[in-house]
């Protein structure tokens, strides 16, 4: 959309950073949380997911901010969801063409990166207004806010669930595994928990500084 | 493959398999409409809705690409079929029943991006499902969604009224409920598996 | 495509055309670069497949280093090159190009879901020489012990698989008994804490092998004359 051409956004730091932490995805913004549930019962699939969605992400970003002056407006949800599957299908043929393994253990959620929320709404919220090259560092914060959230996941299942990191032994042989960490409940608590965390650190800031801004966190 | 029994098909996909609680299928819409029981009970007759009439587009579909050999297009056209399936749907409930429409209204659109529906699409065709069997399989999960839908939504009205430390308010309480019904829906693993 | 830009209304209704035009156009963008990846990967992923069924293959008949696919139609068995339908077993060769055994898939419904198997079958024994669980969803630490647990997989070690008089069916179908109660060699010693996953194995072999052994026994003689490399077309 071309409506608000003055109000472009300049290229900082902040335009990366944010996608990190302030506006991370899947612990702030409780997007597109299918996949972080269910492929991070392992480092490596969360590591090959994240990646996968940030290059969606990216690519589908900047085509949309290429042609954010191109397209009319009643027809955009309908382009962006094609560019998105269009690229969703060229990751999908990429990583059978690295790895059919891999591929079976992300199964169905390669493809059901095109319902992921997190790119619709970059595509809808930044790209479509935003110049290239502010719009491709944003979305590579967000893309790597995303893999970040995935492997925090990840990382903490694995070690719990199988005893292991990246399929390497950490426990002597006697460990017996918390199993129900790689099954589906686990995916729940451990994010849970990170929220759990987060709600904990971010309450406790608010209290030693009594700002305004402070307490409105801790009213809502 | 050997032919899977409806019954089997129905269960397995409404709770043994449960696309919310087992699949993390649609978690957006579980968080996000889960606060009350009659929304949740809309929405979640919507998304059955849609899966019934998006499980029959997709087959159709997935038919049709085969005669052509254009396999490789299916992801694009899947997702393609499911949103306009869905604002046809949004026509066709307002024109023809407008009671309807206002209970279901702000809920259809948000379905688009509901990977249930994909995920449905997508999981019915590598399962090679029939015409019969796609529909059945839509309908468990359908039913399946409804049902987590309205379990947490049962659970979260009771605890609006319990006292909870400031700190897990929210979407943390929220997930770790999901989680125990989620482990509560573990028990059902097994279900339809022992015949012979 | 900048004279494009200063025609489209703003906030005003846009025409029907440039909504037409841009939708067209991503699509046939979209369907340019799909079809360009497409055939890129093919011969990659098609290389990758090959590689994985082989592992597959060679691991649970062992000894073979080389494979060859066939089809089992209506018909009898085909190589798979003629295109026929059916399900597509693999005759697998040792180094010297005798036929060390035949591996053949087979699926059952196990705790979670469908669980898929890839079975091997040595014909001088009549046996069944190995097993490998190809697609499983079973619960971690339980169910999946039926490809993990070395006193379960010692099951498949020479599992009797022997045709009964006319060569129709197995003379004793495989059947899963308790942990610990194994008395014949047709039988399958299940897997303690995961009874519905070994039940739903031996499910998996039997139907697969009453269906396929009886055609594959009778038409030895097809797989052995394609075996060797030198004859092959």
């Amino acid at each position: 959309m071309a409506e608000l051409p003055t109000q472009q956004e300049p290229l900082t730091l902040d335009t990366f950073v944010r996608g990190l932490w302030e506006e991370n995805p899947v612990f702030v913004m409780l997007l597109g949380m299918c996949p972080v549930l269910a492929v991070t019962n392992s480092t490596m699939n969360a590591i090959a997911m994240g990646l996968a969605t940030t290059f969606v992400l990216v690519c589908s970003s900047l085509l949309v901010s290429l042609l954010r002056n191109w397209i009319p407006k009643q027809v955009r949800i309908a382009s962006y969801i094609v560019i998105i599957a269009t690229f969703v299908t060229i990751v999908d043929y990429g990583i059978q063409a690295i790895s059919l393994e891999l591929y079976a253990a992300l199964g169905a959620f390669i493809q059901l990166i095109v319902a992921n929320c997190v790119i619709l709404g970059r595509a809808e919220a930044y790209a479509s207004k935003e110049r290239l090259h502010t719009t491709f560092i944003n979305s590579l914060g967000m893309g790597a806010g995303f893999t970040l959230a995935l492997l925090s996941l990840g990382t903490v299942r694995e070690i719990l669930g199988s005893g292991t990191i990246l399929g390497v032994p950490l426990f002597p042989a006697d460990f017996q595994p918390w199993v129900v960490m790689i099954l589906p409940p686990g995916g729940f608590f451990v994010l849970g928990a990170w929220l759990l965390l987060f709600n904990w650190l971010r309450l406790r800031k608010a209290r030693k500084s009594p700002d305004p801004t402070g307490a409105a966190i801790h009213a809502s | 493959m050997h032919p899977e029994p409806l019954s089997v098909i129905f269960l397995n996909a409404a709770v043994v398999n449960n696309f919310v609680l087992a699949l993390f299928l649609g978690i957006c819409p579980f968080l996000g409409v889960s606060a009350k029981k009659e929304t949740a009970w809309n929405m979640g007759l919507a998304t059955l809705f849609v899966m019934l009439v998006s499980s029959a587009a997709a087959f159709g579909i997935n038919w049709l690409l085969t005669e052509l050999d254009l396999l490789f297009l299916r992801l694009i056209c899947y997702i393609a079929v499911i949103a306009s399936t869905v604002q046809l749907v949004e026509m066709f409930v307002k024109r023809f029943s407008p009671a309807l429409f206002r209970s279901l209204g702000i809920f259809l659109p948000l379905i688009t991006t509901n990977c249930a529906i994909l995920g449905l699409a997508l999981f019915q065709t590598s399962k090679e499902y029939d015409l019969l069997q796609s529909l059945v399989y839509a309908l468990g999960a359908g039913v399946g969604f409804t049902l987590a839908l309205m379990l947490m939504a049962g659970l979260r009205e009771k605890l609006a009224l319990a006292r909870v430390p400031t700190v897990s308010q929210g979407a943390a309480m929220s997930l770790m409920l999901a989680g125990l019904l989620s482990l509560a829906f573990m028990g059902f693993a097994g279900l339809g598996g022992s015949h012979g | 495509m900048n004279a494009e830009v200063e025609t489209q209304p703003r906030g005003g209704v846009t025409p029907t055309w440039p909504m037409l035009r841009t939708l067209g156009g991503i699509a046939m963008m979209s369907g340019l670069l799909v079809v360009l990846v497409y055939q890129t990967t093919l011969p990659i992923i098609a290389e990758n497949q090959r590689l994985l069924t082989e592992k597959a293959v060679f691991q649970v008949i062992p000894g073979a280093v080389t494979k060859r696919d066939f089809v089992v139609t209506e018909g009898g068995l085909q190589p798979v090159e003629t295109g026929g339908a059916g399900t597509v077993i693999y005759a697998a060769a040792g180094a010297d190009g005798g036929l060390r055994g035949v591996a053949f898939p087979g699926a059952a419904r196990g705790y979670q879901d469908v669980i898929q198997f890839l079975f091997g079958y040595d014909p001088d024994c009549q046996c069944i020489v190995g097993s490998k669980v190809l697609k499983s969803t079973e619960t971690p630490g339980l169910g999946d012990k039926i490809s993990t647990d070395p006193e379960f997989l010692k099951n498949f070690v020479a599992l009797d698989a022997r045709l009964n008089a006319d060569g129709t069916a197995l003379a004793n179908p495989i059947v899963p008994v308790k942990h610990g109660t194994k008395t014949q060699p047709w039988q399958i010693d299940a897997v303690s804490g995961a009874t519905i996953s070994s039940n739903a194995m031996a499910r998996a072999l039997n139907d697969a092998a009453q269906d396929l052994l009886p055609k594959v026994q009778r038409e030895l003689a097809t797989l052995l004359s394609g075996e060797d490399p030198k004859e092959a077309p």
